[in-house]
């Protein structure tokens, strides 16, 4: 598992692998909201977490696609489906490979973002601190969108309009944290149950998608 | 005789075919009557003036929309766990109905809301799950579009109805959490308080009961044609091997 | 005719909406069942079978 884990990653890091790809559309998406919605600093505190939140959900549905389809085009999907690992343990380390070379730099460059958006000082560690907590989830569902789609010769569209339905739970009460903390407001219930889903989607979901792979390697 | 007998396509085409003239019989009675007695029969409410008709429409689409996505996640399921072909068309024949249904519920909503609450639109928590239900059968549908293969398709579309249900639920809980509303409770509860007017009831009883009926004769008619696409698919793959 | 008041537009918009996706849901359904029943039948009398 941990070598499957690794050459991921290298994979992933290497030259066209995409790992810099979703951070630049972080950064992109960041910089057209000011300049769509005005420079106003007030607007901008106001939507800074919820455009954070949208801005790194969609960054992270921008590389679903590949968890699954570059091994199923190089025929390593079948021999990985052969090998003596569980499905589910092969989706959970793809899944977690997604998230450290995804969700984890986002949330690492959320903060250094934020400054852009004016978002008010106690807004920082709830935003930080939901985003390392929701992000994973937002991996796992994107694993099994992935693991849906897998078969499709043009499935990155359809990845997206299954996925974003399913991100919703997620954004919903990342975002509620990270707008609470913002205000100032007390932000442990989000945050809660922003865990609640991550915890569950990582326990159920790796499961579903297995399953819709041996569909589609059937 | 049991429910799994009607597993057999063949069992479902000669017992539907009988069974669907009655059952359209009776939902176009029921629609009939409910929608002129609702429509015609029925005072004005004292704040809604007239508008308040339109709950004949919305509120037993509004109810169609969400037991037709309980039916898909039913036969999903027997399809998952007993592979039988008839549940799973059911449950694809059923999703653009459901998607009607959730259209419907939104627009009447819609129209409703904008002399009432003085917009066409708020992010009420109610309004808002439909439009995420909405998303939801776009997806599935999309999803069976997509793959070739029939029982392929049949297998992934029913796992994203298990997981799409879940999320469902989920997203319907978040969205409470989010922001609370201008929408009015549930009109049928059991608890007097939020319950409407008797007279208003009745004929809405009748409406949905025409709903229900009006649902199940055309999943049973869009099944049928399902099932004979299914026939066509496997008699043209025999000639080509032949 | 039924008296509607001020909300007549709102009343009717709303039945109207609604009737006119049912029938077009109704109407889909028919077309394509139609469709599927004339492939099917010329496809069992290429086939020159039945069963």
């Amino acid at each position: 598992m941990l070598a499957l884990l690794l050459r991921d990653l290298r994979l992933a890091t290497r030259a066209g692998g995409g790992f810099g790809l979703s951070l630049a559309f972080f950064l992109i998406v960041t910089v057209l909201v000011p300049l769509g919605v005005g420079p106003e600093g007030g607007t901008l505190a106001l939507i800074a977490p919820g455009v954070l939140w949208v801005g790194a959900l969609l960054a992270c549905l921008l590389s679903l696609d590949r968890i699954f389809a570059l091994d199923r085009e190089d025929g390593s999907l079948d021999l990985l489906a052969t090998a003596p690992l569980p499905l589910e343990g092969l989706v959970t380390v793809k899944a977690l490979a997604h998230w450290l070379t995804t969700g984890l730099p986002l949330t690492l460059v959320a903060p250094v973002l934020a400054v852009l958006l004016n978002l008010p000082p106690a807004g920082y560690g709830p935003l930080t601190l939901s985003l390392l907590i929701g992000t994973p989830a937002l991996s796992f569902i994107g694993a099994f969108g992935a693991a849906l789609t897998v078969g499709l010769k043009r499935g990155g569209l359809l990845l997206s309009l299954l996925v974003l339905p399913l991100y919703i739970p997620t954004l919903i009460f990342g975002a509620e944290t990270a707008r609470r903390g913002a205000e100032g407001l007390a932000s442990e219930t989000p945050l809660l149950l922003l865990a609640g889903i991550t915890l569950g989607a990582v326990a159920i979901l790796p499961f579903a998608a297995a399953a819709a792979i041996r569909v589609n390697l059937r | 005789m049991s429910i799994w007998e009607y597993a057999n396509p063949k069992r479902f085409m000669q017992t539907s075919s009988w069974v669907l003239p009655w059952v359209t019989g009776l939902a176009a009675m029921a629609l009939v009557t409910g929608l002129t007695w609702g429509f015609f029969l029925t005072p004005d409410d004292y704040r809604q003036g007239s508008t308040v008709k339109i709950i004949y429409i919305h509120v037993p689409a509004a109810m169609m929309a969400i037991n037709c996505w309980a039916m898909m996640l039913v036969t999903s399921l027997v399809w998952l766990i007993r592979r039988h072909h008839v549940s799973v068309l059911a449950a694809k024949a059923a999703a653009p109905i459901g998607m009607t249904m959730t259209l419907i519920a939104l627009f009447t909503g819609a129209i409703w809301g904008q002399p009432m609450w003085g917009t066409w639109w708020a992010w009420d928590p109610r309004l808002t799950s439909f439009l995420i239900l909405f998303l939801f059968y776009l997806g599935y549908i999309a999803l069976w579009e997509a793959v070739e293969d029939p029982d392929t398709a049949a297998d992934l579309t029913s796992v994203l109805c298990l997981v799409g249900s879940v999320f469902a639920l989920l997203s319907r809980y978040a969205v409470l959490f989010w922001n609370q509303g201008l929408h009015q409770g549930a009109s049928l509860s059991l608890d007097r308080e939020e319950h409407v007017a008797d007279v208003f009831a009745y004929p809405l009883w009748l409406t949905i009961a025409g709903f229900v009926l009006f649902f199940v004769a055309l999943v049973l008619f869009r099944t049928r044609t399902e099932i004979r696409a299914r026939r066509l698919r496997a008699l043209e793959a025999r000639e080509r091997m032949a | 005719m039924v008296e509607l008041g001020k909300y007549a537009g709102t009343v009717l918009g709303a039945y109207g909406v609604s009737i006119a996706l049912l029938l077009g849901l109704i109407g889909m359904s028919f077309r394509s069942s139609a469709r599927i029943r004339r492939q099917l039948e010329a496809q069992e009398k290429r086939m020159g079978r039945h069963g």
